[in-house]
C-alpha cells in the first residue's frame, strides 16, 4: 500500500512534506552532491538579503547539549548575485524552491519583494522576521506583533500575483499565537516554527563568552518539545493556517510528531550538519511511519494529535 | 565547490593504536583511499546514534592507500580532546563508523622537483607525512618542522621520518629539540636548503607567524587551516575565515570548501573576533 504524501501550502503543491530549513543547506549545491534536489519536497534557501553581507566573525559555532549555537550573521550574497546564480541552478535541479529573505528594515523586504514579483519557478517566499530591526533598536521584527505585521503587509504589497507567503516566526515571544494573529491579518498565507532560541555559552576555561557575538540561536534536537508545542498552540488557534513545522528533527519519529501537532511540512536544519543524507533519510522514515500508524493520505495525518479538542 | 570526490561510507575500524598524546586509528573505506590526497580531510560523525553530539568533527588525513588486493585504508591522528574526539578515540576494533571523505582541497604538488618545507604543529603534523611521501616521489628535497608546547605532543613516527631529509624539533619547555616554537628556526633552515616552498599545518597564531616568515624570505607559503566546523561540507558557514580570492576581492571563505590548505598570503590573518575592514559584504 502506498499513501499520498503529497502536501500543500497556501494552494503550494509539493511532491512529499519534506524541505530543508533556511540556513542550513545554503542553496541546495552541496547538497546535491549527495543526493537529487528533487528528492526532497522543497529546498529552502538561506535567508537572502538586499545587499552582499560578510556575517559575523568567528567563532560562529558552538556545540550544546543535542544542538548547537550559531551566529552566521546572514553570510550572504545579496539578492542581484542570488537571482543570477542560484536560482538559474537550483531551476536546472528541477527543485521545487522556497525562497527565504530577510532584512533589517521594512523597505529592506519591500525592495527584496520588488525583485522577486516576476522571477520564476518559485514555489513560495519565507520572510524571516526573526533578525534584528535596524530602525528599532534592534529588536527583533518577531518579538513585536506591529514591527512583524508591518514587514508582512510590505511583502504583501510588493509582492504581487499569488506567491504565498510564509512568516517565519520566532519562539522567544511571551504568546505565540500573538505574533501568528498579526501576520496573519497583515497577509501571511503560512508559518514557519519555529526559528532558533537565542542562548548562549561561556567558554569556563578562557571565561568568556565562546561566540564572538556572545549570543547566539539555539537549534537541534534540544529544542524540539518546545517546536512541537509552538506548532500545537498555533494550530489549535488557527485550524487552517498552513504550518511549516522544523525545530530539532532528527529522524522520521520526530518529523511525524510535528505534523501530528500541526505541521503540514517539515523542515530540517541542524540534522543535516550532522548528516547530509538526514533529509531524504528522514522523509523515507516519515513515509514508513504514516503507512504504520495507518494514514492512506499525509494530509490526514496533520494535527492528528488535536483530534477531539474542543 | 565540494571535493567532488567526497562519499559517506560507514567504515570498519581496523586498529586504534594510542601514540604518545594521540591516537593513531585505520579506517576501512574501499576504493575511496584512492581519492584521497594529502591535505584533504574526513568528517565523522561521532557518539553514536542516540549522541548528544549532533555535529561531525572534521580530522585531517594522516594517510590512505588503496592496496594491491583492493583493501583501502583510511589512517587518521586523533588528539582526544573534546568530548566527539575522546568517544572516536574509545571506539574498538570491528565497530563502525560514519565517516565523510575525501573533503577539502590538497596540497599543491609541484611538476618540477623543488626543494620543500614542511612545518607542522602538534597533531598538525598529521597531514605532513604523505605529503613528505608524494614530494619525495617527484623528486623534491624534503626538510620537516614539528613543533609542540612538550615533548609527548611531538607526532613524528619512525616511518615518517625516513621520509624527510632532516628533521628538527621544538618544544615550548625545551623537553626535546630545540627550546622555542617552529618558527625560531624557519628563517636560517630556510636559507640554509633553499627552500622553495612551505608546507604547514598547525595553530592558526602558528600559520599566520609562519606567513610572515615566508613573505620576508619571499617563499610560497601552502598552509592547511584549522577552524572549527559543523558540517565540513560546506553548508553550515561556521568555519569561514578572509581570504582574498582571484578577483582580489577578500570574502569570508568557507575553510571546508577553499581549504583547508590555502594559500597563506591571501589569508588576512585575523585574532580580533571581528570582521576586518575591507571584507566584502562588512
Amino acid at each position: 500500500m502506498s499513501i499520498n504524501f503529497s502536501t500543500s501550502i497556501a494552494g503550494a503543491f509539493f511532491a512529499n512534506p519534506i524541505f530543508t530549513a533556511s540556513g542550513c543547506a545554503g542553496s541546495g549545491k552541496e547538497l546535491s552532491h549527495f543526493f537529487p534536489l528533487t528528492s526532497l519536497g522543497a529546498v529552502v534557501t538561506k535567508s537572502i538579503m538586499v545587499k552582499p553581507r560578510s556575517g559575523r566573525a568567528t567563532p560562529r559555532m558552538a556545540e550544546t547539549p543535542s544542538g548547537m549555537l550559531n551566529s552566521i550573521g546572514l553570510q550572504g550574497p545579496g539578492i542581484d548575485l542570488f537571482l543570477e546564480n542560484d536560482i538559474p541552478w537550483l531551476r536546472d535541479q528541477g527543485a521545487r524552491i522556497i525562497i527565504s529573505i530577510a532584512g533589517e528594515s521594512v523597505d529592506d523586504y519591500a525592495v527584496l519583494a520588488r525583485k522577486l514579483r516576476n522571477v520564476p519557478g518559485i514555489s513560495a517566499l519565507e520572510v524571516n522576521i526573526s533578525c534584528p530591526n535596524v530602525e528599532n533598536r534592534g529588536q527583533v521584527f518577531a518579538c513585536n506583533p506591529d514591527a512583524a505585521s508591518a514587514v508582512i503587509a510590505a511583502v504583501r504589497r510588493n509582492i504581487g500575483g499569488e506567491l504565498p507567503i510564509i512568516a517565519k516566526l520566532s519562539p522567544d515571544v511571551t504568546d505565540i499565537t500573538v505574533i501568528a494573529e498579526s501576520v496573519i491579518n497583515a497577509g501571511a498565507d503560512g508559518l514557519a516554527l519555529i526559528n532558533t532560541l537565542l542562548g548562549m555559552v561561556i567558554d569556563t576555561t578562557s571565561m568568556s563568552p565562546k561566540l564572538s557575538q556572545k549570543t547566539g540561536g539555539l537549534s537541534g534536537p534540544a529544542i524540539r518539545p518546545i517546536a512541537v508545542r509552538a506548532i500545537y498552540q498555533v494550530r489549535a488557534a488557527f485550524p487552517k493556517i498552513p504550518i511549516v513545522g522544523m525545530g530539532g528533527v532528527t529522524n522520521g519519529r520526530d518529523a511525524f510528531e510535528l505534523v501530528l501537532a500541526g505541521a503540514n511540512a517539515v523542515s530540517i536544519g541542524t540534522a543535516t550538519f550532522g548528516n547530509p543524507m538526514a533529509a531524504v533519510n528522514i522523509k523515507n522514515e516519515l513515509e514508513e511511519l504514516c503507512q504504520a500508524r495507518g494514514f492512506s493520505s499525509f494530509a490526514d495525518a496533520v494535527s492528528f494529535a488535536h483530534r477531539g479538542d474542543a | 565547490m565540494i571535493n567532488s570526490k567526497a562519499i559517506q561510507i560507514s567504515a570498519e575500524i581496523i586498529s586504534n593504536k594510542k601514540v604518545g598524546a594521540y591516537h593513531h586509528m585505520v579506517f576501512s573505506v574501499g576504493e575511496m583511499a584512492a581519492s584521497c590526497r594529502p591535505g584533504n580531510f574526513v568528517a565523522v560523525s561521532v557518539g553514536g546514534a542516540s549522541s548528544s553530539l549532533v555535529l561531525r568533527r572534521a580530522f585531517a588525513i594522516y594517510r590512505a592507500s588503496l592496496r594491491s588486493d583492493g583493501i583501502g585504508l583510511l589512517e587518521l591522528v586523533i588528539a582526544p580532546q573534546g568530548s566527539g574526539s575522546k568517544w572516536l578515540v574509545a571506539q574498538d576494533p570491528g565497530d563502525q563508523v560514519d565517516l565523510i571523505a575525501p573533503l577539502g582541497t590538497a596540497f599543491g604538488i609541484p611538476k618540477e622537483p623543488i626543494n620543500a618545507l614542511l612545518v607542522g604543529g602538534g597533531y598538525g603534523s598529521a597531514p605532513l607525512f604523505s605529503l613528505a611521501e608524494t614530494l619525495k616521489s617527484r623528486g623534491c628535497r624534503v626538510d620537516m618542522v614539528l613543533g609542540a608546547s612538550t615533548a609527548g605532543k611531538i607526532y613524528a613516527p619512525l616511518e615518517g621520518k625516513r621520509s624527510v631529509n632532516s628533521l628538527t624539533i621544538t618544544t615550548d619547555d625545551g623537553s626535546a629539540g630545540v627550546a622555542g616554537r617552529v618558527s625560531d628556526v624557519l628563517s636560517s633552515l630556510i636559507r640554509e636548503n633553499n627552500v622553495d616552498v612551505i608546507y604547514s599545518c598547525g595553530p592558526m597564531a602558528m600559520l599566520e607567524a609562519i606567513t610572515i616568515i615566508s613573505q620576508e624570505a619571499d617563499v610560497l607559503h601552502q598552509c592547511s587551516v584549522e577552524e572549527s566546523m559543523a558540517c565540513g561540507i560546506g553548508v553550515c558557514m561556521t568555519c569561514v575565515l578572509p581570504v582574498e580570492g582571484g578577483d582580489g576581492v577578500i570574502r569570508m571563505t568557507r575553510s571546508c570548501i577553499e581549504g583547508p590548505v590555502m594559500d597563506g598570503n591571501k589569508v588576512l590573518w585575523n585574532k580580533s573576533r571581528e570582521i576586518p575592514d575591507g571584507v566584502w559584504g562588512k
